[in-house]
């Protein structure tokens, strides 16, 4: 009897794994607006000789869909203002937002539009879509790992790589890297 | 034979008389950079467009760092060279005072660009050094700060306006000589020494 029981719940538990991720998607499932308070969107561009300079976007918006039924059928959209852009020096900030970079006073928003999203395990995904910096236009993709789903919370840490230079931003190569390594972590709440 | 053929053939190093094609080239290419640096150091830093500045900024620490070099190749060589004497009819005060003005060109051309590493070294906005793109130059031994980046700028830019009126005083000496004392100062920096000078 003991042993049955024990048996029981094994099997239960063996089963639950994957039902409790299944249970977990179908718990996400919804509309989530990003909300800035508890998501942060940082990234480092390397630099010749070793290290790096590290910067941050303090203003940004988007949404988050996810569908009930069929993952690859969600959607990001992220508009982040360059305007925002903070490195802890004030003059890498000022050269970053005028013309040299992002031009911030002529392209206002740089906006990602996903256009594909692939399940790559229980809790990550590729997201593939097109964002627009500097009016152009160029695919990229990111990987997003479910963090955490409180409530009508939900976090995800999202990683991804753009080449800068496409966005006609390369200026400093190759003194600082064209890659610039995106590092965010996105808190989106329900509605 | 082969002597005799080497003889027929400008020398490499200065004569009693003349300078050689090898102190001439070292000469007017280092008087092409300092001079292009110095009025790029003037622009870049009063253009517009910041990423031109950028740019030019990165170009002038190139030059920089080529200028360098080429002036401790160029003082190693005038040590090992003897440079011809003055004409005979140079007066007194010059005899005393061209040597002196010849020492603190060599002084400025040695300390502006020592100046400017020292600046980008201490540099709060860390930016790294790769002359033309093709290695990465470390920075001198110094402590980054705001306080010493002042520092370093003002010292740059003080030798820049001081080694530039003392370029200006140079050229006016040669055309001096070329135009008004018409002897072969200027010319003997221009023509080089050939076999039998």
């Amino acid at each position: 009897m003991r042993a049955r029981i024990l048996g029981l719940a094994a099997t239960a538990a063996c089963l639950a794994m994957p039902v409790y991720a299944a249970v977990m998607l179908g718990d996400a499932a919804g509309s989530y607006t990003i909300s800035q308070a508890g998501s942060a969107i940082r990234f480092t561009i390397g630099k010749a000789g070793g290290g790096g300079f590290d910067g941050a976007f303090a203003r940004f918006k988007g949404t988050i869909r996810i569908d009930n039924n069929d993952v690859g059928r969600s959607k990001v959209d992220l508009t982040i203002y360059p305007e925002s852009v903070a490195t802890g020096q004030g003059r890498i900030d000022a050269f970053l937002r005028s013309d040299a970079v992002f031009d911030a006073a002529n392209s206002p928003e740089i906006q990602f539009r996903s256009t594909s999203v692939t399940r790559t395990s229980d809790t990550t995904a590729l997201v593939t879509g097109r964002l627009t910096a500097r009016g152009k236009t160029f695919a990229e993709k990111f990987t997003a790992e479910l963090d955490g789903l409180k409530g009508g919370t939900i976090k995800f840490h999202v990683t991804g790589k753009v080449l800068r230079s496409r966005y006609g931003m390369d200026v400093g190569t190759p003194l600082y890297s064209n890659v610039v390594d995106f590092d965010m972590t996105l808190t989106g709440k329900r509605g | 034979m082969v002597q005799q053929r080497w003889s027929h053939m400008r020398p490499l190093t200065n004569t009693p008389t003349r300078y050689s094609w090898a102190t001439i080239l070292l000469h007017w290419l280092i008087a092409l950079i300092f001079i292009g640096q110095l009025v790029l150091g003037f622009v870049m830093v009063r253009i517009e467009s910041q990423r031109a500045a950028f740019e030019l900024i990165q170009l002038h620490k190139s030059f920089g760092f080529l200028l360098l070099g080429l002036i401790i190749l160029r003082i190693a060589w005038r040590l090992g060279n003897k440079a011809p004497p003055l004409p005979p009819s140079v007066g007194a005060l010059e005899r005393r005072t061209a040597p002196l003005a010849h020492l603190a060109l060599y002084a400025f051309q040695l300390a502006l660009p020592l100046s400017g590493w020292a600046l980008v070294s201490v540099s709060t906005l860390e930016i790294p050094s790769m002359p033309f793109n093709l290695f990465v130059m470390p920075n001198l031994p110094l402590i980054e700060s705001d306080a010493a980046e002042g520092f370093w700028a003002a010292v740059h830019w003080y030798l820049a306006y001081a080694g530039a009126a003392l370029v200006a005083l140079h050229v006016a000496a040669a055309l001096r000589h070329h135009f008004l004392l018409r002897d072969q100062v200027l010319t003997r920096m221009i023509t080089p020494s050939s076999a039998g000078e």
